[in-house]
C-alpha cells in the first residue's frame, strides 16, 4: 500500500455518441455511412484480420459451450462449523474534524436506514473554552467518503448531542450548548428547520435528547444539567409540551434538582424513562404519573461521579448498563439497592458505554486514555473480552451501528474512528439468550 | 470506434464499441507496461448475465456477447 495525497474524485457518467467517422463522412447520412462500410468490407486487410480474429474467437466460444463453469459442484458438502477465531477489531476509517480548532466529538448517531451514514455532534465541553473563531458546525459523514462531510449542519450554538429519528431517516434533533433544541431535515439543507426559543429551553447544555415513540413520530425529550427534563413536539419548538424537575425529594424545587447528564428511553416500555445524573444517581421515572411527585419512581445510586452513559439492554430491557467514574455497572430494574454486576476500578475514567444490539451479553466502553473495551459478561466478568487502543487522546463518545459489527468512537480532538469488529462478537451464540435470562 | 458490422441494434452497438475500445486500450497498455515484449491477444469479461469476448487487432476489434450455457 502506498500513502498518497488525498485527491478529490467525483463520479460522473459519460454519454457515448456515435463518433470516430472520418471527416468527409456525415454520420447522420445513412447512405454515406453504408457506402463507407461496404468499401471497408472489400478491403483486403480487413478480410484477413476478420478471418484471423474469427478463428481465435471461435476457439473461446467453443470452450464456453463445452464446459459450464457456473454449475453447482459441491452440493453434497455440508457447511463447515464456524471456528472459534480470536476476536479482533480493526479500524476501517478515521474521520477527522476538518476545522483547525479541534473540538470534541461529543455524540454520534448512526443513520437508521443502514446506509453507513454517521451524524457527529462537535462541541467543546470544558467550561469557557470556546474560542471566538471556533466553528459551530456539526457534520453528517458518509463512510464511503471520509474526506468531506456529506452535509454540514449549522446550529445557533455548538451541538452537544445529535440523534437521528429512528422512524424517519431524514430528520435529526440536536441539543445545543446553550440549552436550545434544534431540528433538521437533511432534505432541506444546513440550517435547522426550527429552533426552540431561548427563554423556555434549558439553561445549561443539553446533554441528552431522545426520540419518543408516538403516532406522529415527532416527539422527543431532552435533559440537561440544569435539572430539567423537557418534552417537545418538533413541529412546535417554541414551547415544550411538558416539564419535569429532577428533584429526588419529590417537591419539584429547581434548586434542589440534580443535573441530568444522560437520558434513556426504551421503546418497548413507553411510559418509563431513566435519567443519569451528575451526582451519580440514576432516576427511574414514570411519564404517565398524575402528579409531579409521583413521576419519580425510584432511584439507584452507586456511582461516585457523573453517570456518563445509561443504556438498556436491547434484548432484555430490565437490565441496564451505567458508565461513570472509573467503573461500568450492570443493574436490574428490580434490584434497587445496588448493581448486580460491576467491573473493577480502572485507571482511567470511563466516558461512554453501549450494548451490542445483536448480542445480549456484549457491551462496549470507552476510556479517557483512548481505549475501547469490549466486555462479554458470560465469558469473563473481571476483564474485558478485548481491549483496543484506539487513539492517544481521550475517547468521548461511542455508538454501535444497528447491525452490531461497526462501532464508531469519537475522541476529544474530534477524530471519529470507525471500527469493524470480528464476527465472533456479532453473531448470536446459541445459548446466549438463555444464559443471559438466567442471570 | 466505428461499428462496421453488427447483429445488435445500433445504440447498443455504439455503446459497446466506445466502451470496449477504451477498455482494450487500457488492457493492452497494462500488459505491455508489465512486459514490453508481451501483447494482448484476447479479453474475456464474464458477468452475471453474459460473457463479452473481445479479440483485438491493430486496427479492428471483434466483439462477441454470449450467454453462458446453464
Amino acid at each position: 500500500q502506498v500513502n498518497t495525497d488525498r485527491v478529490k474524485v467525483q463520479s460522473r457518467g459519460v454519454n457515448h455518441v456515435e463518433g470516430g467517422w472520418p471527416k468527409d463522412i456525415n454520420p447522420r447520412e445513412a447512405d454515406q455511412t453504408a457506402r463507407f462500410r461496404k468499401k471497408l468490407e472489400k478491403d483486403e486487410h480487413y478480410i484477413s484480420v476478420v478471418t484471423q480474429l474469427g478463428t481465435l474467437m471461435e476457439h473461446c466460444v467453443k470452450q464456453n459451450n463445452a464446459i459450464d463453469i457456473y454449475e453447482e459442484y459441491f452440493d453434497e458438502e455440508e457447511m463447515i462449523e464456524v471456528e472459534i477465531e480470536p476476536p479482533s477489531a480493526k479500524t476501517i476509517n478515521a474521520i477527522r474534524d476538518p476545522n483547525t480548532a479541534k473540538r470534541t466529538a461529543t455524540h454520534l448517531s448512526w443513520c437508521p436506514d443502514a446506509s453507513k451514514k454517521l451524524a457527529v455532534a462537535y462541541s467543546i465541553l470544558e467550561f469557557q473554552q470556546n474560542k471566538t473563531d471556533m466553528s459551530l458546525d456539526s457534520y453528517i459523514w458518509d463512510l464511503e467518503n471520509s474526506n468531506k462531510p456529506e452535509l454540514v449542519l449549522k446550529p445557533p450554538s455548538p451541538l452537544v448531542t445529535l440523534e437521528y429519528n429512528p422512524k424517519d431517516s431524514y430528520v435529526l434533533v440536536g441539543g445545543c450548548y446553550n440549552g436550545q433544541l434544534a431540528y433538521w431535515d437533511t432534505r432541506k439543507g444546513q440550517l435547522p428547520v426550527e429552533v426552540s426559543t431561548v427563554e423556555v429551553s434549558h439553561r445549561d447544555p443539553v446533554y441528552g435528547t431522545i426520540w419518543l415513540q408516538s403516532k406522529t413520530g415527532t416527539d422527543c425529550f431532552s435533559a440537561s444539567t440544569d435539572g430539567q427534563v423537557l418534552w417537545w413536539d418538533i413541529r412546535k419548538l417554541s414551547v415544550p409540551t411538558e416539564r419535569l424537575v429532577l428533584d429526588i425529594s419529590r417537591k419539584g424545587i429547581l434548586q434542589q434538582a440534580l443535573g441530568a447528564v444522560t437520558l434513556e428511553f426504551e421503546s418497548t416500555l413507553p411510559t418509563k424513562f431513566m435519567v443519569g445524573t451528575e451526582q451519580g444517581i440514576v432516576i427511574l421515572c414514570n411519564r404517565k404519573a398524575k402528579t409531579p411527585a409521583e413521576k419519580i419512581t425510584c432511584t439507584y445510586s452507586g456511582h461516585h461521579g457523573p453517570v456518563y452513559a445509561l443504556t438498556r439492554n436491547p434484548l432484555y430491557p430490565k437490565i441496564f448498563l451505567t458508565v461513570g467514574d472509573w467503573t461500568a455497572r450492570i443493574w436490574s430494574e428490580d434490584a434497587k439497592e445496588s448493581s448486580i454486576m460491576w467491573t473493577k476500578y480502572h485507571s482511567a475514567y470511563l466516558t461512554d458505554g453501549c450494548w451490542s444490539p445483536v448480542r445480549p451479553a456484549v457491551f462496549f466502553t470507552t476510556r479517557s486514555d483512548g481505549t475501547l473495551d469490549i466486555w462479554d459478561f458470560l465469558f469473563k466478568q473481571s476483564d474485558p473480552f478485548l481491549s483496543l487502543k484506539v487513539c492517544d487522546e481521550a475517547l468521548s463518545s461511542l455508538r454501535v451501528q444497528d447491525n452490531g459489527c461497526i462501532v464508531g468512537c469519537g475522541s476529544k480532538l474530534g477524530t471519529v474512528s470507525v471500527m469493524e469488529i470480528s464476527s465472533v462478537l456479532c453473531t448470536l451464540q446459541r445459548n446466549e439468550k438463555n444464559l443471559v435470562n438466567a442471570v | 470506434g466505428i461499428p462496421v458490422r453488427t447483429t445488435l441494434d445500433n445504440s447498443t452497438t455504439v455503446q459497446y464499441a466506445a466502451l470496449l475500445q477504451q477498455l482494450v486500450m487500457k488492457a493492452r497498455s497494462t500488459v505491455r507496461d508489465i512486459d514490453p515484449q508481451n501483447d494482448l491477444t484476447f479479453l474475456r469479461i464474464r458477468s452475471k448475465k453474459h460473457e463479452i469476448m473481445v479479440a483485438p487487432d491493430k486496427d479492428y476489434l471483434l466483439v462477441v456477447v454470449q450467454n453462458p450455457c446453464e
